[in-house]
């Protein structure tokens, strides 16, 4: 019965969807205007539909109704409710069946929002929604059923991959779909854009938001994913440069640099053809992604299902990529007379410095992680390249990024003056070098990690240095505190404090990943009872090994005295899992975070025969945690920027 | 105007595309192996009667080198089919050697045991000679022609026709240009 229900919600909304795609094409034809109200009811039918849909498997998933195939996949009687839930996006069909889900609330959400406004663009954004839309319901329908039913029923469930029962995994695919889904909006309004032949900056200044939203959870999606690596896979790193990984942060790139390239537009009309590019780009990354992690054409260390989803993915990809790029060479003489860089000394020649570095990350990354492919079609083997060469080609560019963080937002527009410069940036970079000497004299004496300190504490210098010029001068002219200029300061320009705080999380991510990078200690050693290992300032005494029951599961517990020089920590127990239905056991490792550093230990094996000897592994990683606390910084700066504060006659402006 | 700019906008996407579709037609997991055509690494292993068996002194003989472990399902598979070969072709100066990895002694002579094996087996407990011959998937096997030159790579599960056929090509001398593949069963 779920499964009907589910399934006929599915087939449904596909037709909904397809009407939503020739509604507003018929509409143009006929010029009858009911056939734009069409979509509209077209996008709101499948909001109810794929709701159903969706709740219908995940009632299916709660009430272990093992008739339908994915739950017997994906849950035992023995799972615990919330993993249930999360069943949802625990293998492919759920995925897509999440993904569609999350693209019609956002369709439903733009719907809503714009119903009196944009009557030009709003039946073609509709229509782009309506594509997408009907084709993951397509998908959904015929190629990768989540309702597909299984007979006989069987008893019990064969369970969640282990690896996915963690808190993390509750959030990391939602945050990280949705930052995909998201893009949806900014691309459906340029393509929008492009149909009408309307290309001022509307539909850049009326996606705004959307876009900022979708940036900040797909950057939330790809840290919550890297914490989710190093808290449960047991390898003591967060970031692997595996396809899979580059094909969640690819869409991340293009999407960075399409938040600093419009607001070139915004102030000079410039760029209008690479805006448009780098939204259709970001938007065929997310689909490339969901295509290069179901296809199977590169191996990756995440082990999806394949099936013919692949295929149809690509085609789509093809879809999309000819469409768009096709209807910008069409319209490209819309596109012209765009005004000249005044001078290389501006803000908006920074910003398209930004943009060139940003896209030279995404195409070094691209390359690296289709190089198997070309290798082997062009030269009959393949070849990977790994992380030396991702990260001997992506440090410099990030460190340039780093600079330019600290240089885009002050420099003034146009061009800048000698005084301008000095102004801004003489007591940061002051600031900077004594920073830099403190470091070099305490401990860091490499070159790249001082580099990487020393344009970090130019960044953070330049950003406080500037709003305490500006707090102050409000102090001086409205006589407020400093909290309250503060306030108004971020009030009056949310996307400028916005920003300056998210560059300052980012800044912090530079400093974990550096630290981390640069300075990391690894140790393993076998140790009997009693014994002791130490590495760093740590000492870690094995005190014993001892096995525990768990739902779904039990476990081998290490206990470990830890003390860091002549204090006693306490007590670590990193474990190895064992699952009745997985081969090898699941490594459980444990952290203890400072601020300075994490220790990170991993039981990578014991002795069977003798209960007494574990074999153990230890790293010492500094500033980790700094990469975590970014990430909230970052959504504190999201949140200033994209916060309703202003109001205008009781209405949200979009200038804000 | 119009038109070139859309032919070039095709020009550029195609490719792109192609190339990714052509992922399609091959395993992304194929990893060549470097050790085929090239002497074969020395090992003396330890057989579960107690003799040492030393790889060089077989030399001017075939040599196929099975690596298994009692847990692999392709290796339950291919036990009979080995064994029966083995009778077959044991006085035409071949020899037979099955390297036991990633597993304990007893199951070992448990399997032995069990599928009546006669060919020499022992059991490699640090898995260097497996190391070695660069394995990295149950069960892996090998053929040496008699100069001592690996000819062939199988990975998975192998049959006594595929076994007879390239013993055959061994004594010959004929390397293959491409790994076999069969039953895959990786090492965790």
């Amino acid at each position: 019965m779920t499964a009907a229900i589910g399934h006929t919600s599915v087939l449904l909304a596909l037709l909904l969807a397809l009407c939503g795609m020739v509604a507003p094409i018929v509409g143009h034809r006929t010029g009858k205007a009911v056939f734009f109200a069409g979509t509209r009811a077209a996008i709101l039918g499948q909001f109810i539909l794929v709701t159903v849909a969706a709740l219908a498997l995940i009632y299916g998933l709660v009430t272990t109704d093992f008739s339908i195939q994915y739950v017997a996949n994906n849950t035992t009687r023995a799972t615990p409710i919330y993993y249930r839930v999360t069943g949802l996006w625990g293998a492919l069909e759920g995925s897509l069946m999440l993904w569609e889900w999350i693209l019609i609330i956002f369709s439903g959400l733009v719907a809503w929002t714009y119903k009196d406004r944009h009557r030009e663009l709003m039946p073609w954004v509709l229509m782009i929604f309506s594509i997408v839309s009907a084709f993951f319901l397509g998908v959904l329908a015929f190629a990768s059923n989540p309702f597909a039913t299984v007979f006989p029923v069987p008893l019990d469930g064969r369970g969640l991959n282990p690896l996915l029962e963690d808190a993390n995994m509750m959030s990391h695919p939602p945050l990280l779909y949705t930052g995909f889904v998201g893009l949806t909006v900014p691309y459906a309004f340029a393509m929008a854009a492009l149909i009408v032949g309307k290309l001022d900056e509307a539909w850049i200044v009326t996606t705004r938001r959307w876009t900022i939203t979708a940036w900040f959870f797909l950057t939330m999606g790809n840290l919550v994913g890297a914490y989710w690596s190093y808290h449960v896979l047991g390898w003591g790193g967060y970031w692997a440069w595996d396809p899979v990984e580059n094909a969640a942060f690819m869409p991340w790139l293009p999407a960075t640099a399409f938040l600093h390239s419009v607001q070139v537009q915004e102030r000079r009309r410039m760029l209008k053809v690479w805006n448009l590019s780098l939204i259709v780009v970001a938007f065929s990354l997310t689909i490339f992604g969901t295509f290069l992690t179901r296809s199977g054409v590169l191996s990756s260390i995440h082990a999806f299902s394949n099936g013919p989803v692949g295929t149809i993915f690509l085609a789509f990809l093809a879809v999309i990529l000819l469409a768009s790029f096709g209807l910008l060479a069409y319209r490209a003489d819309l596109l012209k007379g765009q005004p000249q860089l005044d001078s290389m000394v501006s803000r908006e020649s920074a910003f398209l410095l930004n943009n060139v570095l940003l896209v030279s990350a995404l195409f070094t990354i691209f390359l690296g992680t289709i190089f198997p492919l070309l290798s082997e079609a062009i030269a009959g083997t393949p070849v990977s390249v790994g992380a030396p060469y991702f990260n001997s080609a992506i440090v410099p560019l990030f460190l340039a990024l780093v600079f330019l963080m600290a240089i885009g937002p002050m420099i003034a527009w146009r061009r800048a003056s000698w005084d301008n410069v000095k102004r801004n940036f003489l007591w940061p970079a002051v600031a900077s070098l004594i920073a830099a000497s403190v470091v070099f004299a305490g401990w860091v004496r490499d070159f790249l990690p001082l580099l990487g300190v020393t344009l970090c504490a130019f960044v953070a210098a330049s950003i406080l240095f500037d709003t305490a010029l500006a707090a102050r001068a409000r102090r001086r002219l409205a006589g407020e505190g400093i909290f309250r200029a503060l306030r108004t300061l971020a009030s009056r320009n949310q996307r400028r404090y916005g920003g300056l705080v998210i560059h300052l999380g980012i800044v912090l991510i530079a400093l974990g990943i550096g630290g981390s990078m640069s300075y990391s200690i690894e140790r393993q050693a076998t140790l009997g009872r009693g014994e002791t290992l130490t590495v760093g300032n740590y000492h870690i005494r094995f005190e014993g090994l001892r096995t525990i029951e768990q739902p779904t599961h039990y476990r081998v517990e290490g206990a470990f005295q830890v003390s860091h020089g002549a204090r006693t920590i306490g007590m670590l127990s990193p474990a190895l899992k064992f699952f009745p239905n997985q081969q090898a056991p699941v490594g459980r490792a444990v952290h203890r975070s400072t601020f300075s550093e994490d220790l990170y230990l991993i039981l990578s094996g014991f002795s069977e025969l003798e209960k007494n000897r574990a074999t153990l592994k230890v790293l010492v990683r500094p500033l980790v945690v700094w990469i975590w606390l970014g990430g909230a910084v970052i959504a504190l700066g999201t949140l200033v920027a994209i916060w309703p504060m202003k109001r205008k006659n009781g209405k949200l402006t979009d200038e804000s | 105007m119009r038109f070139r700019r859309l032919i070039l906008t095709f020009i550029i996407i195609v490719p792109l595309l192609t190339l990714l579709a052509y992922g399609f037609f091959r395993d992304p997991r194929y990893i060549p192996s470097p050790i085929v055509g090239r002497p074969a690494p020395q090992f003396t292993l330890t057989l579960f009667n107690g003799e040492k068996l030393n790889l060089a002194d077989l030399r001017g003989k075939v040599v196929f080198v099975n690596f298994w472990a009692s847990w692999c399902p392709p290796c339950l598979a291919e036990a009979k089919e080995l064994e029966g070969t083995w009778r077959e072709l044991k006085d035409r100066d071949v020899v037979f050697v099955g390297v036991q990895i990633q597993d304990t002694e007893k199951n070992g002579r448990a399997f032995v045991d069990e599928f009546k094996i006669t060919y020499p087996n022992g059991f490699d407990a640090t898995s260097k000679i497996a190391i070695d011959y660069g394995v990295w998937g149950i069960p892996e096997s090998f053929f040496i022609d008699p100069d001592g030159r690996i000819t062939y790579k199988h990975v998975g599960g192998l049959g006594p026709t595929i076994v007879a056929a390239k013993i055959g090509e061994a004594k010959q001398k004929i390397v293959s240009a491409k790994e076999g593949k069969g039953e895959y069963q990786p090492i965790r």
